[in-house]
């Protein structure tokens, strides 16, 4: 039983270095040595950890490749601000009105995770990669195109332009097309992202820890072995996948309230983001969930950080990228880190020796 | 009643008749041997019997359950286990991981009760570490429980195997090859161990070898494959001094 006290133990220091940051962030912000650029990217921190976590669940404890991932953070978010919006002079306790948003961006994500993942999942090999990154392009073109409306007669739909909705005097115009969703209600704070990290490592970690994360972890390892002792292989591919796609779902939430104007653009949810989720995911460790998160800030930090070197940004971000890729992976690499270990920590490393 | 009863099973792939005419019948408790030259349709033969393949023809019954064509988890849940010719863990879990999984339809809670730790998860998981304790430590392997299965060395690994395999509560046991890169000592263990095996979970057991000493040590019954059918059936030693066997397996 010492093995399940070490794990334990590990999921422990990722909730403490979550929360160690947020303490330490908010000290900073109290004595004012945190300037306003940097209180700005906060929330995005909280959304992109978010969402590279779920992204590990399918790719590092699943082990099937996601390129769509944005496609459910674009899900979630629009489906979410659709509703703050509507609701906004009727619904005004604002926290409440929050956690209904999220709930609403993680069902319909993971309704749509489910309805990919259902034809999809049940193939072997990189079907699903191909899928998902079909689907976040459509999904983002679908939002673009979507004129919707509210008014005493109910709700209308138009995939032409904003006229033929045809609403009365007293209706609302929600989503305008390319120009998206104005008018979201400023929700979402640093403290509501900390949190939905927190929940989502709480989710993840706690389902890789149980019978069904176990099946899942099998099928990755070895589907016919996992077959042949009686785990049924779909059903628990869709579980994960779904999961993945909710918690996506509430990156998605978390983003689209911190901005008064949301609107799906290759920027945010498109295919480059897709891939930026899956550089977070494969420089921090595949299936290492705090690796995920230490990549998904340093990466949205680095491009901020590095602005005053204008010209020379991108080629540092680029310098940063390989180097983080050779100390994860590099054989070379994880044997000095060894022994560094070993140095830093004697007792402990010996512990493990033995 | 027979614990397996398998009747004129046949499969082709294309035009080429893998396995045909298949039966077997083996009783309750009985260590049973199937052997054949390489090609003759053994591993289709288990494949047919888990599910991996669905047979043209033939029925399968086990334990008086007919389950001719059914799903690889639904045969796993009636009752046949299997292991491998090669080795087949989840070999980045841990190696009590790996017997727990084998646990998975005997030990149930909700996906949801694993990520909200209700009691039930901490009352069920106590239950699985102790079940899957005690089967590693039937096969010497207790020690290993926190070792990632891939770091074990070979016949550790093939013993892992058998604990998971067992871990589903089989009533039939099929072993493909068990003895397979084995030197001559790991091979005289591994006869113990399925010996031990059979008596002590009460099993009935059907293995695939090609190691002569080991099937003619522990296997009471055999049934030889040559080119996809049966080619003699019967006790052991009768079966081992048969003039067409030896004339399929050595050569005039």
């Amino acid at each position: 039983m010492k093995k399940l006290r070490k794990e334990t133990k590990n999921n422990l220091i990722t909730y403490g270095i979550v929360i160690l940051t947020y303490i330490i962030v908010q000290i900073l912000v109290a004595t004012g040595n945190m300037s306003s650029l940097m209180q700005g990217l906060l929330v995005p921190f909280c959304t992109y950890v978010i969402v590279a976590i779920s992204l590990n669940l399918t790719v590092g404890v699943l082990g099937e490749l996601s390129l769509g991932h944005a496609g459910f953070m674009c899900v979630g978010a629009f489906s979410s601000a659709l509703f703050s919006l509507a609701v906004k002079d009727s619904f005004t306790v604002a926290p409440l009105r929050f956690l209904c948003a999220i709930l609403i961006g993680a069902l319909s994500a993971a309704l749509i995770g489910f309805l990919v993942g259902i034809p999809v999942l049940r193939l072997r090999g990189d079907y699903l990669a191909i899928v998902t990154l079909a689907f976040g392009e459509i999904i983002k073109n679908i939002i673009n195109a979507i004129y919707l409306g509210i008014d005493g007669n109910g709700i209308h739909i138009s995939l032409k332009d904003a006229m033929s909705l045809g609403l009365s005097e007293d209706g609302r115009m929600l989503i305008k097309g390319a120009q998206g969703i104005t008018g979201t209600p400023h929700d979402s704070n640093f403290t509501i992202g900390v949190v939905l990290v927190l929940v989502t490592l709480f989710i993840v970690l706690n389902f890789m820890d149980s019978r069904s994360g176990r099946a899942v972890m099998s099928i990755r390892d070895n589907r016919i072995a996992a077959e042949s002792v009686g785990i049924d292989v779909t059903r628990y591919k869709l579980i994960a996948f779904t999961i993945s796609a909710a918690l996506a779902g509430v990156a998605g939430v978390l983003y689209a309230h911190n901005l008064s104007t949301l609107n799906a653009q290759p920027k945010n949810f498109g295919y480059n983001m897709s891939i930026l989720i899956l550089v977070f995911v494969v420089l921090g460790g595949i299936g290492s969930m705090r690796g995920s998160m230490i990549a998904a800030v340093l990466l949205t930090l680095l491009p901020e950080v590095l602005r005053f070197m204008a010209d020379y940004r991108m080629l540092i971000y680029a310098i940063v990228l390989i180097v983080m890729m050779l100390f994860n992976w590099s054989p070379d690499a994880i044997n000095m880190r060894k022994r560094l270990m070993a140095k830093i920590f004697p007792k402990k490393s010996q512990k493990e020796e033995a | 009643m027979a614990m397996l009863e398998v009747k004129n099973l046949a499969i082709s792939f294309g035009g080429l008749r893998a396995v045909s005419g298949f039966e077997i019948t083996i009783e309750k408790g009985q260590l049973y041997g199937l052997i054949g030259p390489n090609g003759a349709g053994k591993t289709t033969a288990f494949n047919l019997l888990t599910g991996v393949y669905k047979p043209d023809e033939g029925s399968i019954v086990l334990d008086g359950v007919n389950i001719t064509g059914k799903r690889t988890i639904d045969i796993c849940k009636a009752g046949i286990a299997r292991t491998f010719q090669n080795i087949r863990l989840f070999s980045d879990m841990s190696v009590l991981d790996n017997v727990k999984v084998g646990l998975h339809n005997s030990n149930e809670y909700s996906t949801f009760t694993g990520i909200l730790r209700l009691p039930k998860y901490f009352k069920t998981e106590k239950a699985m570490n102790e079940e899957a304790m005690e089967l590693l430590k039937v096969f010497g392997l207790e020690e290993f429980a926190a070792y990632n299965a891939s770091n074990l060395p070979y016949g550790q690994q093939r013993k892992l195997e058998i604990a998971r395999a067992l871990a589903t509560k089989p009533k039939l046991l099929l072993l493909d090859e068990p003895a397979a890169g084995m030197n001559p000592n790991e091979t005289k263990e591994l006869m113990d161990t399925i010996k031990f095996v059979r008596d002590h979970f009460d099993m009935t057991i059907l293995l695939i070898e090609h190691d002569m000493k080991l099937v003619s040590g522990i296997c009471e019954k055999l049934t030889v494959l040559n080119f996809g059918e049966v080619l003699c059936q019967g006790d052991t030693s009768e079966v081992l001094n048969n003039p067409e066997v030896i004339k399929a397996y050595l050569g005039e």
